[in-house]
């Protein structure tokens, strides 16, 4: 039943302009990135050849675009869960889903996976944009995995809140706008955290997101991202059967 | 199969519902056997809405039990609903979406499977006259149109229980005899229930009525009944749901 919803999701999803245009800009933007740090390393080459042990075009090249496209997918997220539920309530086509013999989870969970795997798409890209400078050089594939796998799950944490925000409301806008402000708080939190052992350092997700990013799969970070998808998927799941009870 | 055997398919013994202290639906008791059609009468803000919702377990009500082909609603929501099918007020149409990939969609909420599929949407398309209009998108159909694609939606599974609020609602009178054919059709072999403000549509279609008002059930008769004692609906309609309104203040 999960696979019907997620089916669905994603052909409204694609019949939609929003989800190719988005595509589209993300792609433009993070290959621009990935061009400004290709001239760079270009410019490097020559002084990096005289260290001892110098940083690879994996280190200087690609994970500064996927610490780019952590605040790019942070400004996306937004714009794709406001409609998942909050739309639905709008237009009244949720009462379909509700009628239907299916539980509220299957549908918070085709619901969250149809985007997980338009980021798949996406986070896919991006990883071919990488491969592609093994025509000039070598790649370290484990650094590489370490942030496919970072960005996978810091959209998974940034698609949970949305989705939960989603549920709050009956208008699309003041859902995303509502996400929004949820992840760029949760990105300043972190620039505030000054202290390396406070706590706000600790719930920041592009915190967590930097040791991925540096090729460090910390059991900490991977607990923290599980940890913070569930939450926000039980609370989605908790609120839409509390408003068969309530509402 | 035993199931569809059921003569009672719909059963309700005293189903409340309130609203943070308002009470939108005081105790109701509803047997429907099949084979009948229920006329659901009432003025705006009677509690007719709140009960099909309940009904349909889009809201859980206060207190009350709630059994669809002896399947209990309430512990065993999925397993009852499969026997419902449900046209809401507004009908929950994508507008995106062609009218069949709407109807293969809610086709597979049902669990219909792949190679029945294909049979169940050109039955249902056939029924409610969407035969040329497979490939068009909901959103550009004229009203009547889309409250067919809501009426399909609610039958595609060949339910047991069909509910249907207002279902007649801005059509043009062909369309609207027409969908009173399909649903007397309907039921002749299912349980329907019908809510309306239109009272000839209640004569011309049901086989009982029932009389909401602020949320009770005051009135509960079959039409052969009212027919025999020589009772005129709208009379019977506007005595109960006027009078009232002076002397019980709630």
């Amino acid at each position: 039943m999960i696979a019907t919803i997620v089916r669905k999701e994603l052909k409204v999803l694609f019949t939609s302009p929003l989800a190719w245009t988005l595509l589209a800009l993300m792609q433009l933007v993070l290959t621009w990135i990935f061009l400004g740090r290709l001239d760079a390393f270009l410019e490097m080459q020559s002084q990096l050849i005289q260290i001892a042990n110098p940083p690879g075009i994996t280190e200087i090249i690609v994970a500064p675009v996927f610490s780019m496209a952590a605040i790019v997918l942070l400004m996306v997220t937004p714009l794709l869960t406001m409609r998942l539920l909050a739309e639905e309530r709008r237009n009244n086509t949720l009462v379909l889903l509700l009628s239907a013999p299916i539980s509220v989870a299957d549908i918070i969970l085709g619901k969250f996976l149809s985007l997980i795997v338009f980021f798949f798409i996406m986070i896919a890209l991006l990883a071919a944009l990488s491969i592609s400078l093994l025509m000039g050089g070598t790649l370290d594939f484990g650094l590489l995995l370490a942030n496919v796998l970072g960005l996978l799950l810091i959209a998974a944490c940034f698609v949970s809140l949305g989705l939960y925000v989603s549920s709050l409301t009956v208008y699309p806008a003041i859902a995303a706008a509502g996400a929004l402000g949820l992840l760029l708080g949760l990105w300043v939190i972190d620039i505030v955290a000054s202290d390396v052992d406070s706590i706000a350092r600790n719930i920041s997700l592009l915190k967590h997101y930097e040791h991925f990013n540096r090729g460090m799969i910390d059991t900490f970070s991977l607990a923290y991202f599980i940890l913070f998808i569930v939450t926000f998927l039980v609370l989605t799941i908790h609120r839409m059967n509390g408003e068969r009870l309530h509402g | 199969m035993t199931e569809k055997n059921v003569t009672v398919t719909l059963s309700a013994h005293n189903l409340s519902r309130d609203f943070g202290g308002h009470a939108a639906v005081q105790g109701i008791n509803l047997e429907l056997k099949r084979g009948e059609i229920l006329g659901l009468l009432g003025p705006n803000g009677a509690g007719k809405t709140t009960t099909m919702r309940m009904l349909t377990g889009n809201l859980a009500p206060s207190a009350g039990s709630l059994a669809v082909c002896g399947v209990d609603l309430l512990s065993k929501p999925r397993d009852a609903k499969a026997y419902i099918g449900y046209l809401p007020e507004m009908p929950p149409l994508y507008r995106e979406m062609t009218v069949n990939e709407y109807l293969q969609f809610v086709a597979r909420l049902h669990r219909i499977g792949r190679h029945k599929m294909h049979a169940a949407l050109d039955l249902v398309k056939q029924r409610c006259g969407l035969t040329a209009m497979g490939s068009r998108l909901i959103g550009m159909l004229s009203k009547g149109y889309q409250q067919r694609v809501g009426i399909a939606q609610a039958i595609i599974h060949d339910p047991d229980v069909i509910i249907l609020d207002e279902p007649t609602v801005g059509l043009d009178p062909n369309q609207v005899r027409e969908i009173r054919t399909l649903i007397r059709e309907l039921g002749a072999a299912r349980s329907v229930i019908l809510s309306t403000h239109i009272l000839p549509e209640v004569e011309s279609v049901c086989d009982r009525v029932h009389i909401m008002y602020h949320g009770r059930i005051i009135f509960g008769d079959t039409m052969a009944g009212m027919k025999q004692r020589e009772v005129s609906l709208e009379a019977l309609f506007s005595k109960l749901t006027s009078n009232k309104e002076q002397t019980e203040d709630l």
